[in-house]
This record gives C-alpha cells, structure tokens and sequence, in this order.
C-alpha cells in the first residue's frame, strides 16, 4: 500500500493528464449522455423542452437507415475482423520463417498502417473500377467478365465485398505488427523441442503458435472488433459522403451507426438531431461495451498468459 | 545405442568475428547404454556437440554414427533422440500429462496406450501426482523430470541432456544427478549429458569427455582422467580445490622447485611446470621441502592449509592434510609428496611429461 504522502504526489503528476482528459474526454462523454435525454433540443438556440429518458433513442431506432447501419456494421465487424486477424497470422507466421528481405516486407506490409485511409479509400476506388480497375483485369485472367463493383448503380453486394476487401487489407498492418513481435519473442527451444519430437508443421502453429501467441491474438481481436464497430472512414474514402455508389438508393448504402451519427450531426441546425447523434453514439457504446465484455470474458479461459 | 562421432568440425560464421570453429575435428565413441559427460568450460563447444548429434545443428565436417547407422544427414525427428533442453522448453500453456504425451501424439498413438505410457514415464521419473499441473506451478527440479519424461516417452535411442542441473539450486542439484542416474540405470538408455561443472560429470558419469576449444582434450573414466591427466588443461579441470600449479625446473635428473628437490625425473634439463594434488601433501619431518603457512581452514574432517608460492607471493596453493596435525598460520612445515599426485608438464605445449 502506498503511503498517503507519497499518494498526494501520485495525483499531482496526474495532474496534467486528468486535466486533459476532464476537458476532452470526461466532459464530451458525459455531455453526450445528457443530449441524449434533452427533449427537443436547439444546438442554435441551447433550449430544450425538457428531458425523455428512451424518446431519442427510440427515434434513432425507428430511423429507417439504422437497420441499414445495424445491417452494415455487423457485416463489417463480423466478416472483416476473422478475416483479418487470420491472414494477419498467416502472414506474420510466414514472415517469421524467412531470413531473407524480412526487412522489407515487413516494411511492405506496414505501409497501410502509416498512409491516410482517405488516400487508400480513393485508391481502391481506382482498383475495383470497373473498366479499368486492377482488380477486374485480374479476374480478366481467369475468364470472369468485368464486374461493376462500385460504380454507377452498383449493388450493395459487390459494393460491400469491395468493401470488405479494402477493410480487411487496411487492417492487417498493425495486426502483422503486433504478431511478428510476438513471435518474435516466444523462445525459439519450444520449436526445437517440437522439431525433436517429429511434431507436424500444422500441429506446431496449431498446438504451440497460436497458444503462446493467444495473448497478442486476444489483444488485437479485441481491438479489431472495437474498431470495426466504428467502421466509417474506410466507407468515407471509398464511397465519398454519399456513403453509398452512385446512381444507387439510399436502401443500398454503405451506412454504419458511426454514419449514422455523422448523418445526424450534418442536419445539427434541425431540432433534436444532435440528441439523436449523441443517441446513436451511445447505442455504438454500449453494443460495443457488451460485446468486448464477452469477449474478455471468453478470453479469460482461452489465453494462455 | 553406440555413438560414433568421426572427424565432426562445425564452423560458425559470425558477422563481426569472422569464423568461428565451435568443434574441430572430433572424435569421440559413447558406449552404449553408458552414461557420458561432456564437460569442459562455457564456449567449449560441448552444447554445440550435443545439438549436432541431435541433428539441430549440421556439421560442416565428419560423420556421425548411432551404431553402424550414420544418420549425419538425418532430421532430428528421425534419429530418435529425446533432448531435454537447458531450460528445459516445457510448452508453458499444456500440463504435464499433455506435456509428457506431445511427442506420442505426433507419431499418432493411440490415445489409451499413450495416456499408459505417459503416467509411467511419470512414474518413473517421480512426477506421477502431478499430471494435471502446469509448468509454472512446479519447481525446477520438477520440471526437469517433466523433460526428461518427455524425452523419455518415445523410447529414444538416445538420450541428451543439455547441463541439466544448472537451473537448480545446490540441494536440489544434488538430488538430481542421482535421479538423473538412477533413471539411465533403470531405462539403460544411452546417455550424453553436457555440463561445465566437473564434479557433476565425475560424480554421475560412467564415462567423461573433456572438450576446450572445440578440441578433445581426454576421454575415459572420470578416475582414470583424475589420477592420469593428459596434460595440463586435464588437470587444471578436474578437482575441488583445483591442482596446485607452479614453475619449476628438471636440472641433473632431478625436480627442483624454488632450489628444493621433489623427487627425481629421469628427463633431459629444462623448465616445467609442476602439478601437485591438494591431497598430495604428507608432512614428512624428514623431507627437504618446506613451505611457510599463510592460512590455516579448518573443515574437521581435514584440514585445508594456503600457502604461499614463495617465488610469487601473488599466488597460493592449497594442501589437504589430516586434521590431528595441529597447525597454526606462520608455522613451517616440511612435506614429502605422493608421487602419484604429481605431474610434470611441457610449459609450452601442456602436454604431460
């Protein structure tokens, strides 16, 4: 136990950063709690009717595009994150093994993860092109005729494959990062002694890898859920504010419930809309919150520390 | 199993020391069913022995035979070897029982007969109750019989162990090396262990090979290498408190230190180095080499007497005589020497004369 004097001096070096955080994150955090049951709340004007404990969240609920945004986030979260994460081990697994050029590729792979994703949004835009997209003269090679991926009056499918593909490559930069470094520190006599034993290189990533590895696997799903809950910019950069492809309705858009948010607060001048921001946000929060709960929770009796 | 090591050289290349040559030119039999120290100081190159003939390490040069065999080209998971590593590579997240049963798993047996296996090998190693535990939850000399039981459950040919006591504490080191005896005896598997520790190799080996600088320095049994050094580095190795080394000189036949004669040599005049035994000492009345106490440390069952080297006062040595002589510090004492404990040695070459 730390002795009161010494406590004192523990908060005083807190001092600046709980300073920070009270006034950029504490306050914006519950400020958003209390819009979110303000009844007809003015942004221009500061009033409100008075309070409603569900009214916004029931509106936001009732809003025809948040099924969209439910719809597209989980897809988004479910489909992009697995993915991710198990090519992220596949490739630092195999990083891990050369000895030649590991440098570069591991510089390779972590270029995504220090480039703007508006700029890779707009140049993924440019791959899935449909005439003169990269990705369609690859499937060129195999016979498949072009697909309209994401141009005029795409379908929401090819879109959100579009998506998910540009999702899922965005992501493993810092996935690969942080598992290379963890195989990179799991000591190198398990796989001499696995070796020894005749162990199957299967049996050896399956019964020996990714255990030792489960830690960092746990930390980087967890984070990669989190993440994808808030899935936005990804969308913005390829689809522009639209959130959608050209020429398609608004029943084919790429909206996420972070979408949603931002759809409400460009409408801040209307009553109410920022409280259905703030609504919205917290409904993210709290599917968020519950979900990495679980998670922790499932993690907890499958990571070995 | 008999292991035959034949002109076996490995050379490293190292980035900022150019070459290396961890092992030159080895030659070296093991016995089969025999249990074989490889001893010599850190960087000898004994580790680096031990992994080529578990087939970690491929040597640049020479061959290796278990029996008539040579398996030199053959993967580790072929040569039937059980190694148990330093620090001993338990997999930290299975138990013991899943830890025990890996390697029989790999080579697909079946589950019942490799649950059986598995508790015996346990059994024998002394680790039976503690199946269900974790690495973590073990001591060191626990997880030690956790490793030795998993190298064992395969029923290697052979048996490596890399310095298996030297993550122990002294007790426990203590009770180890008989357990680690008393396992070869009951399996007679043959065994090669590496350690830098010589009275770990002595007390437990059938057999010990000294190894310095990648080179065999003398092989045989630890007695045998004991009493009869081959040179220098053989002697200086082996024995607690170590040999006492000093300049001398054969001059008209005879062994003369600091102008006193040992004993006689029948060698042509020049300068050595003469190696006596602590426990060579007798005090003889009679004798005409006397030397001046420094220090008396007494144990009770003998008595440890420092002395100064009189032509370099920087240096001491150390003679074990019978504790019923009363000596104090200063006294001067006149010595006969066993002649069986000392040892005339080349200055230049080590070689023994």
């Amino acid at each position: 136990m730390l002795e009161k004097k010494s406590n004192i001096k523990a908060w005083f070096y807190l001092l600046p950063a709980m300073a920070l955080l009270s006034v950029f994150t504490f306050y914006p955090l519950f400020n958003a709690f209390y819009l979110a049951i303000l009844r007809d709340f003015s942004f221009l004007n500061r009033t409100a009717s008075g309070f409603t404990l569900f009214g916004n969240f029931i509106e936001v609920i009732k809003d025809r595009n948040f099924a969209i945004a439910m719809k597209n986030t989980s897809i988004i979260v479910f489909v992009s994150v697995p993915i991710s994460v198990l090519v992220a081990l596949f490739i630092s697994v195999g990083l891990n093994s050369i000895k030649k050029l590991q440098g570069i590729f591991q510089t390779i792979f972590f270029l995504p993860y220090v480039t703007n994703a508006i700029a890779i949004g707009m140049a993924f835009a440019f791959i899935f092109h449909s005439d003169y997209g990269l990705f369609n003269t690859f499937l060129g090679w195999f016979g498949i005729d072009p697909v309209n991926w994401i141009g005029m009056g795409a379908s929401w499918s090819t879109a959100m494959f579009a998506l998910l593909i540009f999702t899922v490559w965005g992501g493993l930069a810092f996935k690969i990062m942080v598992f290379l470094s963890g195989l990179q520190s799991i000591d190198k006599q398990y796989y001499d002694a696995a070796r020894v034993d005749a162990t199957p290189r299967s049996r050896v990533f399956r019964r020996i890898t990714v255990p030792l590895l489960s830690p960092m696997i746990a930390y980087i799903t967890i984070t990669s859920f989190i993440g994808a809950f808030k899935a936005y910019r990804t969308i913005i950069g390829m689809f522009g504010p639209t959130l959608r492809p050209p020429g398609t309705l608004s029943k084919d858009s790429l909206i996420t419930i972070v979408g949603l948010v931002y759809q409400s607060l460009r409408n801040a001048d209307t009553i109410g809309e920022i409280s259905r921001a703030a609504s919205a946000s917290i409904i993210l929060f709290a599917i968020t919150l519950i979900f990495t709960l679980i998670q922790m929770w499932v993690s907890k009796k499958r990571v070995h520390y | 199993m008999e292991i035959t090591l034949k002109n076996l050289t490995k050379i490293f290349q190292e980035k900022d020391k150019g070459e290396i040559t961890a092992v030159n030119n080895l030659n070296i039999t093991i016995p089969s069913g025999k249990l074989v120290g490889l001893l010599g100081p850190s960087g000898c190159g004994k580790s680096t022995t031990l992994y080529l003939i578990a087939g970690l390490l491929n040597p640049n040069k020479g061959r290796i035979f278990f029996g008539d065999e040579d398996v030199t080209d053959m993967p580790p998971e072929e040569r039937g070897i059980g190694l148990v590593f330093q620090n001993y590579a338990l997999y930290p997240h299975m138990t013991v029982r899943q830890n025990i049963m890996f390697p029989l798993e790999n080579i697909k047996v079946e589950k019942q007969e490799a649950l059986k296996r598995s508790q015996e090998m346990a059994d024998l190693v002394g680790i039976g109750e503690l199946m269900d535990r974790k690495p973590k939850q073990l001591s060191g000399g626990q997880q030690q019989r956790v490793a030795i039981a998993r190298a064992l459950v395969k029923k290697p040919r052979v048996l490596l162990l890399d310095e298996p006591l030297s993550n122990l504490d002294a007790r426990l080191r203590l009770a180890t090396r008989e357990e680690i005896k008393r396992i070869q005896r009951e399996t007679g598997i043959t065994t090669l262990f590496v350690t830098h520790d010589q009275e770990e190799a002595m007390s437990i080996s059938d057999q010990i090979v000294l190894l310095n600088f990648g080179i065999k320095q003398q092989e045989g049994e630890p007695q045998d290498v004991y009493d009869q050094p081959d040179n220098l580095f053989s002697a200086k190795f082996l024995g607690t408190p170590p040999i006492n080394i000093f300049e001398g000189e054969i001059k008209n036949k005879k062994l003369i230190f600091n102008d006193m004669e040992l004993t006689t040599k029948d060698s042509p005049d020049k300068n050595v180095l003469i190696g006596i035994r602590p426990e060579g000492f007798i005090i003889d009345k009679k004798s005409a080499f006397s030397l001046s106490v420094y220090m008396v440390e007494t144990i009770g069952r003998d008595t440890t007497l420092i002395i100064k080297n009189p032509l370099d006062e920087e240096e001491t040595f150390r003679a074990i005589v019978d504790a019923s002589h009363r000596i104090k510090p200063g006294d001067t004492i006149k010595f006969k020497i066993k002649p069986e404990k000392l040892f005339v040695f080349d200055p230049e070459t080590g070689e023994l004369l």
